[in-house]
């Protein structure tokens, strides 16, 4: 479709059914058009830093990385992060193993965390490429890998959510849990990316 | 398929050796095709959950399910597999899709 400001764009299909649902949600009392802006604007609240400064937490404080690991959801709750029904698992990235999150079925993402998941993690492709061919689609994320480094590939089926755990960069003795949490991006949380200190 | 039979308590352990079913029924079924009839060994249990394949179907998801993580030699899941030899699938999987 051609963008040209100040034209009319009709609605897409799915637009349209969005907007049919929620108004009907609305006319029979079901949700308040209140609470619907009220749950948008909680979602998009909600942003890797969260996942971020729990990552950045586990890189300073050894005990609690332990405790995320042994159990992702109590850890989040000690930072006083609100998970709801999020079942957390802390997968670490180690010199040997690398991790990478998918969902091949639909699109499960520790949204509590990372906020709303980008295009590229829906699509087709990265949903069936990253089972069978990981070490390919990291690299075409410009991630390359040794030979050496084995690959642990999370394929989030059901009812846990995953989140990456990467590797504290080797250059950043002493910095701040906030300059740290500053380098840990989205991406290196899913595993298609590592925190790079400069 | 009926799984008012399975039991809500885990059958597996950590490190057991388990298959998926090859099965093939119609519905909202969160074990993925390109799985089913491999064997890998448990990772962990997660916990019990309603089973999705009920609560699809606006039922009570009772009797719940275990669900474990399986992890699978990538070798043994796609022929042909480039890579290192030791990398990892690792996927949840419902107590009864599991033998």
């Amino acid at each position: 479709m051609k963008e040209e400001s100040g034209n009319y764009q009709p609605y897409s299909y799915f637009q349209l059914m969005e907007v049919s649902l929620r108004e009907l949600l609305v006319e029979k009392g079901i949700v308040t058009d209140a609470q619907v802006a009220e749950e948008v604007e909680a979602m998009r609240k909600r942003t890797p830093a969260v996942g971020a400064g729990v990552v950045a937490k586990a890189w300073t404080d050894p005990g609690f990385k332990a405790r995320l690991l042994a159990d992702g959801t109590l850890g989040c709750i000690e930072l006083g992060i609100e998970v709801a029904a999020l079942k957390l698992v802390v997968v670490e990235n180690t010199p040997d193993v690398h991790n990478v999150v998918v969902c091949t079925l639909c699109s499960c993402y520790p949204r509590m965390l990372l906020g709303i998941p980008p295009e590229w993690y829906k699509s087709r492709n990265y949903r069936s490429r990253t089972v069978r061919e990981p070490r390919e689609v990291l690299s075409e994320f410009g991630l390359q890998l040794n030979e050496q480094m084995k690959i642990r590939v999370h394929d989030s089926t059901a009812d846990m959510r995953y989140l990456v755990l990467p590797m504290r960069p080797a250059e950043t003795d002493g910095w701040s849990e906030e300059r740290l949490a500053s380098i840990v991006t989205r991406d290196c949380m899913i595993g298609v990316a590592v925190p790079k200190s400069h | 398929m009926k799984s008012g039979s399975a039991p809500d308590f885990p059958r597996f352990k950590p490190g057991d050796v388990v298959r998926v079913r090859k099965a093939y029924p119609l519905g909202h079924i969160r074990t993925p095709f390109y799985i089913r009839g491999h064997s890998g060994v448990i990772e962990r249990i997660c916990g019990t959950f309603g089973n999705p394949e009920e609560l699809a179907q606006q039922r009570s998801g009772e009797p719940k399910q275990p669900l474990y993580r399986v992890r699978f030699q990538q070798k043994d899941v796609w022929p042909g597999y480039k890579g290192n030899p030791g990398d990892v699938l690792e996927v949840e999987i419902f107590q009864h899709w599991l033998e």
